[in-house]
């Protein structure tokens, strides 16, 4: 058989390609997992692994999501989830940022960390987790800190960024950044039982509004650190934007805030939509 | 003068959710703030009536004034 796209039309079954006939279609064309997706979705062709987004995500919407690119700034708690998600949703290309290595303190909420890769790179443990979960998904390893300096080439190509970052004035940057090159981002923040997520779209300062008090030095999760699920509520929230923003669907969280509380379950919106001017930064 | 202060997240160990408080005419933010036995390096979000607001800001009889904590983790 001379082409990949005869072999994946014969192999599909009710509009599906099954895991098996995409692996067999990469050995016998010797091309990668990403090739043989791409393929298939640009002829509407739905990955059998995806049956289950179906009734929410066509085949059209699921190419989109493999067509973009999402950069995940830090690969801690927040970052580790939202890798998981995106990989598992069919986002086909990652870039993942984090300069550190897993540490024991991590073991209790890092869903990329595990007892037997302490001392090894988060973005590398990103890279090998993705391969596992969805092989048709590209992960970019970066192991470096993100700041305004590397930001614009780390941002490249980007459709969406996702903050996941542990440093407010990281964040700040991230969302000067991405500003600045026209990506929409994605802001989450955790510390203890409590959270917080919201969308900034270029020519908004959202970001900047949330943190207008702020002067130096972290928020509450210094003295509260993070327990294992308040990542996992809060990176889930981000990716259901990250989701919305690609597929152009639903309400997105813009010009608000939702700040989220776990051992009260509350919610409460916070408005965001008029410019707020720093009032303690340098 | 009376205005109402409620208390979000980590704000309300030890304290409470919402108080009503009788503060003397011209009290601003920072403050009740500090009433609280709060820092300024501690506060996120200022509201008063619903719109954000900062410590500098004088309260003015039936304020509803909202504190939520500093959160930056990751």
């Amino acid at each position: 058989m001379e082409d990949p796209l005869v072999f994946l039309n014969d192999w599909t079954r009710d509009g599906m390609l099954p895991w098996s006939a995409h692996c067999a279609a990469a050995r016998q064309f010797d091309l990668s997992h990403a090739t043989i997706e791409g393929l298939a979705l640009r002829n509407g062709i739905f990955p059998a692994r995806y049956q289950r987004n179906r009734s929410m995500i066509s085949t059209a919407e699921q190419a989109r999501l493999f067509f973009s690119r999402i950069a995940v700034i830090g690969c801690g708690g927040l970052g580790g989830y939202i890798i998981e998600e995106l990989a598992r949703l069919g986002v086909g290309q990652i870039v993942a940022i984090d300069p550190d290595v897993f540490e024991e303190h991590n073991l209790n909420r890092q869903i990329l960390s595990t007892p037997a890769n302490l001392g090894v790179a988060k973005v590398e443990a990103a890279r090998l987790r993705v391969e596992q979960i969805n092989p048709a998904v590209t992960v970019t390893a970066v192991r470096d800190a993100f700041c305004c300096a590397n930001g614009c080439e780390l941002l490249a190509g980007v459709t969406v960024a996702v903050d996941a970052l542990d440093s407010i004035s990281y964040r700040l940057e991230l969302a000067q950044v991405s500003n600045e090159m026209g990506i929409p981002m994605v802001h989450g923040a955790i510390g203890g039982w409590y959270g917080h997520v919201a969308t900034q779209f270029p020519g908004e300062e959202t970001v900047q509004g949330i943190y207008r008090h702020w002067v130096a030095g972290k928020g509450i999760e210094q003295q509260l650190g993070n327990p294992s699920f308040t990542p996992a509520v809060v990176a889930s929230l981000q990716v259901a934007e990250v989701c919305k923003i690609i597929l152009g669907k639903g309400e997105l969280l813009r010009n608000r805030k939702l700040a989220i509380d776990l051992l009260e379950m509350e919610v409460h919106e916070i408005p965001y939509g008029v410019p707020l001017e720093m009032v303690r930064a340098a | 003068m009376q205005v109402t202060v409620k208390l979000f997240a980590t704000f309300r160990n030890g304290r409470f959710k919402i108080a009503e408080q009788v503060l003397p005419e011209g009290t601003d933010c920072r403050r009740v703030v500090l009433d609280l036995g709060l820092t300024e390096d501690e506060i996120g979000i200022i509201m008063i009536n619903g719109r954000h607001g900062v410590l500098d800001q004088k309260l003015a009889w039936g304020d509803v004034l909202s504190l939520f904590p500093l959160v930056g983790g990751g």
